[in-house]
């Protein structure tokens, strides 16, 4: 099992995100007076200011908008802004893909997985090439 | 015709001269520098009572920083946004000179990074800050600082059809400049470059890959130094040592990740105009352009939202080394070396201004002839994702 370095709490904003997680699901927020989605999480509605939100689920499937990959001792690995389909962008990593730097780039559908963790209660919501 | 409003004007200045320096502290480097400022000014400590100050070195700040020098000024402004700090802060110097706050503002850096090896590049801080509502949604996926710039690059590749040799053209460009300052020579020398001498388009491409599309020629070097301004109000800037350096436009804006937002447009293209605007000039009347490159790719950005050339379009317009110093049909970019070829401790945006200076001044060492107006643009933060901008638009008499 992988041991990403980990989220760590408490960070009122972002544990309700990573307690999904481990429900498998891949939250997001709503804005209930302007209806605009706000994501990363917060307490309040970076368009509206409104603190009336509600908690979304993302189908977690998506384009990847931007990657690059990572020189790395320990091995390259991408990192990758994701547009889910739900219209928020998050900043992921695409896994499980031979020659990264070669076979991927903007634009590949992807989906969400997520990944358990050796020391870690809380799943991380990667994704793969569909 | 630019605009003709002379309140305030850059009149001393003096950058620290060695770029690993382990036996000076970064507050030593302030203070000296700001004394050297004073004496190229013809001004004394005495005459400051403006303190502009970015939060840098061992106990400084707003607090810290006026007791180390042992002066009490009637303004301190302690605006810290990274790299681009020093356009902000001379931004509201100006603001408080016009405002009859003070008349003699000073603002210096001191940085010890090469030193302190500080983790930057593909190093990722297992930071023992508290985590925050952004650190929490990107630490699993291990960003660095390279990989930020490279998500921008690798969008503007996908978007506009951007090549890597167009990216790599402005690596070469600002070494051409390095090779004839001799600071910066001597700075790589002290920072183990291998080969030090001017490089081509391939040279770039063939240094490794750091995060891709980024090779590491595309970097900027990790650099101590820092070094000082000294900037006057116009009755104090007449009677200066130097030919006064006026501020004549300014602006400041901020961009960060947003849902549908596009990477590859910065800050630039909000602070830009504002700018300009207030010089009443266009880009393509500009002499010198120093822009902050903390990789190549920040450049790029830069030159289109400044509006030097169209969105997407900067490769063609960098093409050839049209902004080399001896090159005619653009202004002249980064011609210390910049953070690609001369030094980077920290917040390099004073560095912009020294440099601009030097050129309106006529002491370059890769000196356009009769340069009149410059842009010295810096960017704080990660482009692409939080960033601070600031562009300072500068003119001799």
């Amino acid at each position: 099992m992988p041991n990403r370095p980990l989220p760590r709490f408490p960070e009122p904003d972002t544990e309700p995100f990573w307690e999904a997680t481990k429900r498998g699901e891949l939250a997001y927020q709503q804005c209930n007076r302007c209806n605009s989605l706000v994501f990363t999480p917060r307490a309040h509605c970076d368009t509206c200011g409104s603190p009336d939100l509600a908690w979304k689920v993302s189908k977690g499937e998506g384009v990847i908008y931007s990657v690059s990959v990572v020189v790395d001792r320990n091995g390259d690995y991408a990192v990758a802004y994701i547009d889910l389909d739900e219209g928020f962008r998050m900043f992921s990593t695409v896994v499980g893909v031979d020659e990264p730097m070669k076979n991927l780039q903007c634009g590949q559908r992807v989906r969400v997985e997520f990944e358990p963790q050796e020391e870690s209660e809380y799943l991380i919501p990667v994704f793969r090439l569909v | 015709m630019p605009n003709q409003a002379r309140t305030a004007a850059i009149v001393g200045i003096h950058e620290w001269p060695k770029r690993l320096d382990p036996d000076v502290s970064a507050m030593q480097i302030k203070a000296a520098s700001i004394s050297r400022a004073l004496d190229d000014a013809g001004l004394t400590w005495k005459d400051v009572d403006g303190l502009y100050d970015a939060n840098d070195g061992e106990g400084g700040g707003g607090l810290g920083m006026a007791a180390y020098l042992g002066i009490k000024p009637t303004v301190i402004d302690t605006t810290s946004v990274g790299g681009s700090s020093y356009e902000f802060l001379a931004a509201h110097s100006l603001a408080d000179i016009a405002a009859g706050k003070c008349n003699v503002a000073v603002m210096a850096h001191g940085g010890k990074t090469a030193t302190q090896k500080f983790a930057t590049g593909n190093r990722f801080a297992n930071s023992p800050q508290p985590p925050s509502w952004q650190s929490n949604m990107e630490v699993p996926f291990r960003n660095t600082t390279v990989s930020s710039y490279a998500l921008v690059a690798a969008r503007h590749m996908y978007q506009y059809g951007t090549r890597p040799e167009d990216f790599a053209e402005i690596s070469a460009t600002t070494r051409y400049h390095a090779m004839r300052n001799p600071e910066a020579v001597q700075a790589m020398t002290d920072l183990l470059f291998a080969d030090i001498r001017e490089i081509t388009v391939d040279d770039v491409l063939n240094s490794r890959m750091i995060a891709s599309p980024l090779h590491l020629l595309e970097c900027c070097l990790i650099s101590d130094g820092g070094g000082a301004v000294v900037i006057a109000a116009a009755d104090v800037a007449r009677n200066t040592k130097k030919k006064p350096v006026w501020v004549i436009g300014n602006g400041q804006a901020t961009k960060y990740r947003e849902n549908g937002g596009d990477v590859t447009v910065s800050a630039a293209a909000q602070s830009g105009p504002i700018a300009f605007g207030e010089a009443l000039l266009r880009p393509d009347e500009l002499d010198i352009a120093m822009i902050y490159d903390s990789f190549s790719i920040t450049v790029a950005c830069i030159l289109e939202d400044l509006g030097f050339c169209k969105k997407g379009e900067f490769g063609d317009y960098v093409k050839g080394g049209r902004l080399r110093f001896d090159q005619k049909g653009g202004p002249a970019l980064n011609t210390d070396g910049g953070a690609l070829s001369s030094n980077h401790p920290g917040f390099r945006g004073l560095f912009l201004l020294m440099e601009a200076t030097r050129q309106l001044r006529g002491e370059s060492t890769s000196q356009v002839p009769g340069a009149k107006l410059a842009v010295a643009h810096g960017n704080g933060g990660l482009l692409g994702h939080t960033h601070a901008a600031g562009t300072i638009i500068l003119a001799a008499d």
